[in-house]
């Protein structure tokens, strides 16, 4: 029998952003099994929900994630609107699936630059974060912050995009996907990046499903699970397409990514042109009394907000449960049975949000 | 708004076990587990999804109850039990992979709990 050793990785790691520990145990330079750490971060953000009002936590929601902090907001909201029977503003709608979208192509470009890295393709990266940087410029054009964008609140939005700003964004939006499609040929065509990720990290359909994972990690294996098509916000009246791949390792889950800023793009495109005039926001009175699971599809994929309140202006309970903390279970299978360093990349290949996870 | 409508259905901690296994054999997936402190009782979510239907169970248990792991049934549970755990105190039997309150390491010990004397002697804060 071979000799099993144990062989740590992270937290601190060259490929990791965030902290995660992984045991891995080797028989040779083979991986035959995991056991995943994470508590490194945890900031108890769900405990502040018996300090804080509710209308004031939307603060703190945001900033659970640094990437995706928009839809954290947003969802949250989508929560308490839904326990006090709040019907948003079509327009307020329509912006935040605009900003929700802006929020995706910037995670999908920042890991597609991180996973570049991580197969030692540098500028590679260096053009997706170039890309990614014409993005975070529209944010903070028009929320006024690159990564927490404070936008969001109960009952509608905070700012306004003007019509003008919006028909400026779709033509730049022209630009932006033609630098995107140069990029993803690299990623999608490029033989050497192929030959790096094909057959790695391998993840069947019936494991992706039933071991929970979520978003592109799912759809990376041939799951069609996309919040998005549950319709809500403006999303029940914008069309798409779901982007699946049935290759199930690691050029699956890049490819899936890779294909969804294009859907992104073109969901942008489709709230500007049917965007209506109006208020962006009601007002708001009360507290909430009751509770609401409010499910929405993240860069990285299905985020829950369960949220609990008895009539004060303090919510009894806040749960966020972020699609990285399920697309856990699915990390350990794929790295069972893969070579030792194939590890960095398949860690990577789940765009793994550390942050998000402990809240 | 979302424009789904969550069920919610109450059940025994006996008869969790049970209705799992039906939520496993009608295809469903397990989105999450989670945990609320309620006045003196714990309610536990598990929810559950399939083709968008999100369907949720709930069980109410004190703080001396021990539930038992779904993780022989949805092997990516232990992630959410483990965390129950650590946050709540509350005691799970026959986890997949146990971190014996490890996974989350909090500068307070069981944060959500709601009383810590009925905890065991090594789980004491």
């Amino acid at each position: 029998m071979t000799k099993q050793i144990i062989v740590p990785f992270g937290p601190q790691h060259p490929v990791l952003p965030e902290p995660i520990h992984l045991d891995l145990v080797l028989e040779d330079e083979r991986v035959v099994d995991v056991i995943p750490s994470i508590g490194y971060i945890h900031r108890g953000f769900e405990k502040l929900v018996e300090k804080r009002e509710y209308t004031e936590y939307v603060y703190i929601a945001e900033r659970t994630c640094g990437i995706c902090s928009f839809i954290h907001g947003a969802t949250y909201c989508q929560g308490i609107e839904q326990i006090m029977n709040i019907d948003v503003p079509e327009r307020a709608q329509y912006l935040r699936v605009i900003w929700s979208e802006y929020s995706r192509l910037h995670s999908h470009l920042l890991w597609l630059g991180l996973f570049a890295d991580s197969f030692g393709f540098e500028n590679l990266f260096m053009n997706a974060w170039r890309i990614r940087e014409r993005i975070l410029d529209v944010m903070e054009q028009t929320t006024g912050g690159r990564v927490i964008q404070g936008s969001c609140k109960i009952g509608g939005v905070r700012r306004d995009i003007a019509n003008e700003k919006l028909d400026e964004m779709r033509r730049d939006l022209d630009t932006t996907e033609r630098e995107i499609r140069d990029l993803t040929t690299v990623f999608l065509q490029d033989n050497s990046i192929k030959h790096r990720l094909r057959n790695v990290g391998r993840l069947s359909k019936e494991d992706a499903y039933h071991l929970g994972a979520s978003g592109p990690t799912a759809r990376g294996s041939g799951v069609a699970i996309d919040l998005r098509k549950t319709g809500y916000g403006a999303y029940g009246k914008l069309n798409f397409q779901l982007v699946t791949d049935s290759c199930g390792d690691c050029y699956g889950r890049c490819a899936v990514r890779a294909q969804e800023l294009f859907t992104s793009i073109d969901l942008i495109r489709q709230a500007i042109q049917k965007i209506p005039d109006g208020p962006i926001d009601i007002k708001v009175s009360g507290a909430p009394n009751g509770e609401f699971f409010t499910r929405a599809e993240q860069p990285r994929g299905e985020l829950v907000h369960y949220l609990k309140g008895n009539g004060t202006k303090f919510l009894v309970r806040s749960r966020i449960r972020t699609p990285t903390l399920t697309n856990i279970p699915p990390l350990v299978r794929m790295l069972q049975g893969c070579e030792l360093a194939d590890v960095p990349v398949i860690v990577l290949s789940i765009d793994p949000c550390i942050s998000c996870t402990e809240r | 708004m979302t424009s789904e409508i969550p069920e919610t259905v109450p059940v025994e901690t006996g008869n969790l076990i049970g209705k799992v296994e039906e939520f496993r054999d009608g295809g469903y997936r397990l989105v999450q587990i989670n945990c609320s402190k309620i006045g003196d009782v714990y309610e536990i979510n598990y929810s559950f999804d399939k083709d968008y239907r999100f369907r949720n169970l709930r069980i109410t248990v004190t703080a001396d109850t021990e539930i038992p792991s779904i993780s022989g049934m949805y092997w990516g549970a232990f992630i959410y039990e483990n965390e129950m755990h650590d946050l709540f105190g509350i005691r799970v039997r026959g986890m997949n992979i146990d971190f014996k309150g490890h996974l989350f390491t909090t500068a307070v010990k069981f944060p959500f709990s709601i009383a810590p004397s009925t905890l065991t002697k090594d789980e004491k804060p």
